[in-house]
């Protein structure tokens, strides 16, 4: 009884259970991935060697802005929430979402958000080419008119992310079984709840940020036109107001998932429990101060540089905390390395990476060499890919024997890991010499000096890209044909979902509450 | 026990030699100092950092390696149980501040004086637009356009025959910036259209160049070279390709170079004058309007007019440039009311506009026959 479901198309289009909802999000942002990948393939075969060869400039500034754009909203950020959707419910004891009928929403709004902004690839003038950051006056009075069918994209996506965060906090504060207390709460609950609160508080100001540059094409007002009073400076103030705290709804939830995964390949406790939730906290809080240490280039007064520059180094604390207290969780544990602990491994060190880049960034004098160069890019995608994307990819091993009560093939998924860990290297650390000698972002052609590490970063990227369609097979043949899974898998995995729930989870779990002591 | 610590020490040390050979070895592979005191400092700066990120590697990296190796479960099968230690905690806040005061004071000294641009010496206007720069010499009078020189067959290559680049490949320019040494520099930066940011690496001057607002910045070069950079915001289609290029020059050489700008500039405005006065016929307004289409229009509507769909409207065959003169004149001096198109009418002399109109008129199968003569556009001005 509790495993039925209605079958075929109109389980996926109606349904309301978290876990088919989770598993949608999953799928989507795994094919977003694909597609941001290919797009990145463009722009690492054009900048393979000096020249144009493949590409106009015209469209390569449409890869780059489409890539940026559909990594961050199409495959990073719904991974998250589909994690979340699988995770958040069983761990906290709950038999679904508090809200599953807006759940279902703000899922199907994403493919129509997407397939909006994938659509304008086709328009006239082509698709949205002013980065993913979008600075006006490039994307109001200068932008093709294509832009429209984005603005309307980001604010569906935004809808759609505000709907997931209330669904979180809601189920968060009022679903939890008995005994199960906050500070009883497994990390990635606490990492997703206080992504939720990020997530409430920045994407309106996203939405507005859109809607003025919507007002500024067509309605004659000059949010971002100095001609008309207006200051495109204060574009860049409301997008990082919103942008900053992104980057972290990009890599809290990452957070939580390897501090739920070391300790189970330690078979130890994590280190330091509720200094890692202050430390979330603190690094959510300090994320909203520290946004203009994006613009030290575009002439803030020496008292604002010093300001954002004092802040954004404080982060390095409470991110430091976090890290050693990982590393504190290994120490003395009794260690094991199956797939899913390598890839959380190597998103400590290389997360760690991009840290200290970033603490090179804040640094505003000497960020004015970094600033906009490829130094910027390496830094990002260290803490993107090997962290965010190492995360989720972390997340999807160590659970799919859960989810689906299959165990993918430990072979297979080492050399998944070995695959990533060498191609990441090779592609975005070579970013951070050509940065460093000099070369500008997102330029579809550069002087001889830089070519050596394009060429690298090129072979890295084509070889990360084999690598994503290996792990997309690893996948396909654990879930079709993977060994039966035990119900806990791991022996020093801990949480709800390993103790009270067989693998794979019946479609409904928890119709009555678990206790917990 | 003794084996493992030295072990440890060992690989330390190891990591250490083999970071520190990289980085002196691969001296291409990092910041270039460059040439000013600023500069110089930014680069100290940022090897302080470096410096200080390998040994906090060393420790943390350091001590998971050691679990790897020494705590994995065929050595260390029973896990250990504590799971917090208040003092350890303690410690591992305090230390991270303590690094970070020590990284930040250098900073906010470098920083303020960076920021101050006052007690300059002369003045450099720095105006970035779609996808040039133009420089204006506050005291001395002087202003001109800074282009791209590298020409279009060293860098497309879409047949994939492979092209032969010069040494500056794309960081090559028509007119350089020439600037005396020994002399703090005032620029004042600006945009005409998007943003775009002047950044020389050799003298870490980086500056947004934004629309409608001025930002100021400074150098004070102390040794002669040409220096490089590139414009790094992202301002559109070209912006791979608007290079900056710093001549630094003696003082004397530099006034010298300030007379002859002058006479030149004496000499063209005569010669505008004189062009302007004359009557021109067909293929020497073709002529010119085809060079002058190529160096300033082509960027945009294309070498054949044939523009980009949807951003920059075709020439060929449009209904301005194949209707009512006036309304062609208009949109090239004045620009466009939608102010997508800078106004050409300051940039071009009156013969160059003239012309290029003329040429606009009847090239790629345009063809009115309408000839547009300096005189024209000097009416069409007056008239406006
Ligand atoms: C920075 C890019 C850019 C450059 C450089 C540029 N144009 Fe334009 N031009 C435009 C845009 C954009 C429009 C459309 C403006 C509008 O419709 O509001 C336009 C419109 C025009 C039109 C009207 C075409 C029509 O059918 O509507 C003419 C004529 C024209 N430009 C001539 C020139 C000439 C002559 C030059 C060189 C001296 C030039 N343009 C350089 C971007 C450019
Ligand atoms: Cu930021
Ligand atoms: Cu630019």
């Amino acid at each position: 009884m509790s495993d039925h479901h209605p079958t075929g198309i109109k389980r996926w289009l109606f349904t309301t259970n978290h876990k088919d909802i989770g598993t949608m999000y999953l799928w989507f942002s795994f094919v977003m991935f694909l597609t941001g990948g290919a797009m990145a393939m463009v722009i690492r075969a054009e900048l393979y060697q000096p020249g144009l060869q493949f590409v106009e400039p015209a469209f390569f500034n449409q890869m780059t802005t489409m890539h940026g754009l559909i990594m961050v909203f199409g495959a990073v950020m719904p991974s998250m929430v589909g994690l979340a959707n699988w995770l958040i419910p069983m761990q906290i004891g709950a038999p679904d979402m508090a809200l599953p009928r807006m759940n279902n929403w703000s899922f199907w709004i994403l493919p129509f958000a997407f397939t909006m902004l994938l659509s304008s690839l086709f328009m006239e003038g082509g698709a949205p080419n002013f980065g993913w950051t979008f600075y006006a006056p490039l994307s109001t009075t200068y932008a093709p008119p294509s832009t429209d069918f984005f603005i309307f994209g980001v604010h569906m996506m935004g809808i759609s992310s505000i709907m997931g965060a209330i669904n979180v906090i809601v189920t968060v504060f009022n679903m939890r079984a008995p005994g199960m207390t906050l500070m009883k709460m497994p990390l990635f609950v606490w990492t997703w709840l206080i992504t939720a609160f990020l997530l409430i508080m920045v994407m309106p100001v996203l939405a507005g940020a859109v809607t003025m540059m919507l007002t500024d094409r067509h309605f004659g007002t000059s949010f971002f036109d100095a001609a008309g009073g207006g200051d495109p400076v204060m574009f860049q103030h409301i997008f990082w107001f919103f942008g900053h705290p992104e980057v972290y709804i990009m890599i809290l939830p990452a957070f939580g998932v390897v501090s739920e995964i070391i300790p189970a390949f330690s078979r130890k406790k994590l280190f330091g429990y509720s200094s890692m939730v202050y430390a979330t906290a603190s690094i959510a809080l300090l994320s909203f101060i520290v946004w203009a240490h994006h613009m030290f280039a575009t002439g803030m007064p020496v008292a604002g540089e010093l300001f954002f520059m004092i802040a954004t180094m404080l982060i390095a604390v409470p991110t430091g905390v976090k890290i050693f207290n990982w590393v504190a969780t290994m120490w003395q544990g009794s260690l094991t390395f199956e797939t899913p602990m390598l890839f959380s491994i190597s998103f400590v060190i290389l997360f760690t990476i991009g840290g200290f880049s970033g603490v090179m960034l804040a640094m505003a004098p000497v960020d004015f060499q970094y600033h906009d160069t490829y130094f910027v890019v390496a830094h990002f995608h260290y803490v993107l890919f090997p962290g965010a994307i190492f995360g989720t990819t972390a997340a999807v091993y160590f659970w799919l024997p859960k989810w689906t009560g299959k165990m993918y093939n430990e072979t297979l998924g080492k050399i998944h890991f070995w695959m990533s860990m060498v191609f990441v290297n090779l592609t975005f650390f070579p970013m951070h010499f050509s940065g460093l000698a000099g070369m500008p972002r997102r330029i579809p052609d550069y002087n001889m000096m830089f070519a050596e590490f394009n060429m690298w970063a090129s072979i890295g990227a084509f070889g990360l890209g084999l690598t994503q369609i290996f792990f997309l097979v690893t996948i396909i043949m654990a879930i079709r044909n993977g060994k039966k899974a035990e119900d806990k898998q791991w022996d020093g995995a801990t949480g709800l979902e390993w103790d009270a729930l067989p693998s794979p989870v019946p479609y409904h779990t928890f119709a009555t509450p678990p206790k917990v002591d | 026990m003794a084996f493992q610590r030295k072990l440890v020490a060992g690989l330390i040390s190891l990591l250490g030699i083999m970071l520190s050979s990289g980085l002196h070895a691969a001296a291409d592979m990092n910041m270039r100092p460059g040439v000013t005191e600023t500069s110089i400092a930014a680069y100290d700066l940022h090897m302080m950092v470096i410096w200080v990120m390998v040994w906090v590697s060393v420790a943390v990296f350091g001590a998971m390696i050691y679990s790897f190796i020494f705590h994995r479960k065929s050595k260390h099968p029973v896990p250990a149980t504590f799971s917090h230690s208040t003092k350890v905690e303690f410690i591992w806040t305090i230390i991270p501040i303590i690094i970070l005061i020590y990284l930040t004071i250098p900073a906010i000294k470098l920083l303020i004086k960076m920021e101050d641009a006052s007690d300059s010496e002369m003045s450099v206007q720095v105006t970035g637009s779609q996808w040039k720069w133009h420089y204006k010499y506050l005291d001395q009078d002087i202003s001109f356009y800074s282009n791209l020189s590298t020409p279009p067959e060293q860098y497309e290559d879409f047949d994939h025959q492979g092209t032969d680049k010069g040494e500056n490949y794309l960081l090559e320019v028509d007119n350089m910036v020439v600037l005396p040494i020994n002399t703090k520099i005032r620029f004042l930066v600006t945009a005409d259209d998007v943003i775009h940011s002047w950044w020389v690496p050799e003298i870490a001057v980086k500056k947004d160049a934004i629309p409608g607002f001025i930002n100021e910045t400074w150098t004070n070069i102390p040794t002669p070279g040409i220096y490089r950079g590139q414009c790094t915001e992202l301002c559109g289609k070209n912006h791979g390709f608007m290079p900056i290029v710093i001549k630094a020059v003696s003082k004397a050489d530099f006034t010298a170079w300030v007379d002859t700008k002058n006479a030149e500039k004496k000499a063209a405005a005569d010669a505008a004058a004189a062009a302007a006065a004359a009557s021109w016929d067909m293929d020497k307004l073709m002529a010119l309007g085809e060079t002058t289409y190529k160096s300033t229009c082509a960027g945009c509507h294309g070498v054949t007019g044939e523009g980009i769909q949807g951003l920059f409207p075709a020439l060929k065959g449009s209904p301005i440039a194949t209707g009512p003169v006036a309304a062609h004149m208009g949109i090239v001096v004045h620009g466009p009311s939608s102010k997508k198109m800078p106004a050409f009418g300051a940039v071009l002399t009156d013969a160059q506009l003239a012309a290029v109109i003329t040429y606009e008129r009847n090239a790629w199968g345009n063809s009115t026959g309408d000839m547009v003569q300096p005189s024209d556009i000097q009416a069409f001005k007056a008239g406006n």
